[in-house]
């Protein structure tokens, strides 16, 4: 099977844009990915469209419709925060399989504000969130932390000085929604949302778009697209598999550890041949647990990592130098794909203040509520 | 059924599916025990999620008592939801692991903790659907 690259990327800064279309959104970044490789969406033999919200609605299609109809085929993924993931997947495999040679994926969410998760418009019944329990994305993240703390003893402090570096981050980063440095007192003493997540600690809903343009070993070298190459080393997928309390609370750590072991085997590495990684933190509380899922610790040791710095610019492994969810922004659809923009940016030493030296490997995760977890490794050429 | 509609009537409706109540005798909580693993759903399924046999799902009374195996103090909801209030997940003694409100207790993390011993209570949802009807729900409280 040909090796697959990553030959063009980029994303738009993320942001609240309310009078544009998720169309448009996602056309900005296509043309942007295309442009960055010098190809035009008339070289694309397929294109994969990840989008959530508007699921039902031909996304992929609509963006086609912005920047050229060249009647390819179109496949639109939903796949929860795996979305774009899933996209970009999707057409990796198709180049894995031979059936074609370049093929564009894109990824797209328009946001509103607010609370994710423990809605429940039932039209009988009546609705459940806050008589049982919580299952607003805070809260459900809320528990996944407090599991580490019952486990390991992991502090409230541990959990914000996630937020503290993710928001330091940011401030390097021209792409990201907010850069503004939150210190420590700041993020503790922020509004509780869901003990231990403050405000400041959760997300941030924003309307963003990303998009990569993937292409073939022999297509790449053909185009003379190599010198700014990025080699997809490993693409893993997984479900939530059964555990004691997935379906009372949601467990996020079995379908990660499944996707990460599946990607260090394919990739014939290991985490500690990892040079940085952009993971899902949807909430501080979730950074802190995927050190663990993904290996990049023993378990019980990722508080001391947060602790020692390891996980920031410059650290041993920096994790999320982008900002991360929590400051650079969350559209879901687009995460998947924004992480690939990031990791492969520091591969070609293009990622200007918050360059991580020498990076050669680097590891992307996304997991959403489902469950749905993609991890990509990618190599510089 | 097919029994003739109850003339007394006025059994309020539940919550969730898995919280029965009777005509004679208390509310209870009704787990799915899976004859060939032992694990315990709250809801029916054709096959185990566990152990994936099919049909090997059993219907079963779930224990009234259970340990706190996690919580969270939930301060900002959606408007019209009382906050603050204890998101909790509680594993039944016998089987059974579900996420409730803890209750009869200050929402206040320090008096909170892991594996602390509860019950489970049956009260008024203290909510109607559309057509007015009334609903029970099930709460935790300490023990």
């Amino acid at each position: 099977m040909t090796n697959v690259y990553v030959v063009g990327t980029d994303m738009i800064k993320f942001g609240r844009f309310p009078e544009r279309t998720v169309d448009d959104l996602g056309a900005e970044a296509a043309l942007l990915a295309l442009a960055d490789c010098g190809l035009t969406i008339a070289d694309m033999q397929a294109v994969y469209c990840g989008n959530l919200f508007q699921a039902s609605a031909a996304v992929g299609q609509r963006v086609l419709k912005q920047i050229g109809q060249t009647g390819v085929p179109v496949v639109n993924t939903a796949n929860a925060c795996a979305t774009g993931a899933t996209a970009f997947r999707e057409g990796w495999m198709a180049i894995k399989a031979g059936v074609y040679d370049l093929v564009l994926a894109v990824g797209v969410e328009q946001m509103g504000k607010g609370l994710l998760g423990g809605g429940g418009g039932k039209d009988d019944g009546i609705p459940t969130e806050g008589l049982l329990g919580s299952g607003t994305m805070p809260s459900v993240f809320a528990h996944v932390g407090l599991e580490h703390s019952r486990k390991y003893g992991t502090t409230f402090e541990q959990f914000a000085k996630v937020s503290v570096k993710n928001h330091h981050h940011s401030t390097l980063n021209p792409k990201a929604m907010y850069r503004v440095e939150t210190p420590l007192e700041e993020v503790m003493n922020a509004e509780m949302i869901s003990y231990p997540n403050t405000k400041l600690m959760c997300s941030v809903n924003v309307d963003g778009s990303a998009a990569a343009v993937l292409c073939s070993e022999k297509k790449a070298k053909e185009l003379g697209l190599m010198s700014r190459a990025v080699k997809v080393r490993a693409s893993a997928l997984a479900s939530d598999p059964w555990s004691k309390h997935n379906l009372a609370a949601m467990d996020f750590n079995p379908v990660t550890q499944i996707a990460a072991k599946t990607a260090y085997e394919m990739a014939g590495l290991g985490p500690d041949d990892i040079d940085l990684v952009e993971l899902h933190d949807c909430f501080a509380t979730a950074e802190i647990v995927h050190y663990e899922n993904l290996g990049l610790c023993k378990d019980g040791d990722a508080g001391r990592m947060i602790d020692t710095g390891e996980t920031a610019l410059g650290g041993r492994i920096p994790v999320n130098v982008s900002g991360g969810l929590l400051s650079k922004g969350h559209p879901l659809g687009a995460t998947g794909i924004a992480n690939i923009y990031e990791i492969t940016t520091h591969l070609r030493c293009e990622a200007g203040e918050r360059q991580v030296e020498g990076a050669r490997i680097g590891l992307t995760h996304v997991v959403g509520a489902g469950s749905a977890c993609a991890v990509h490794v990618l190599e510089k050429v | 059924m097919s029994a003739a509609p109850s003339t007394t009537s006025a059994l309020p409706k539940a919550a969730v599916p898995f919280l029965k109540i009777p005509e004679h005798g208390e509310p209870y909580l009704e787990g799915h025990r899976c004859s060939a693993c032992k694990e315990v759903f709250m809801e029916a399924r054709r096959a185990c999620p566990k152990c994936t046999k099919i049909g090997t799902l059993k219907p079963e009374k779930l224990a009234n008592t259970g340990k706190l195996y996690n919580f969270t103090v939930v301060h900002r909801n959606f408007p019209g939801v009382k906050v603050p209030f204890i998101s909790a997940i509680v594993d039944l003694d016998g089987g059974g692991s579900l996420k409730g409100n803890l209750v009869d207790i200050e929402p206040d993390m320090s008096k909170l903790k892991f594996d602390m011993p509860v019950k489970v209570v049956f009260r008024d949802a203290g909510r109607q659907d559309k057509a007015g009807n009334k609903y029970l729900a099930y709460f935790f409280i300490p023990a």
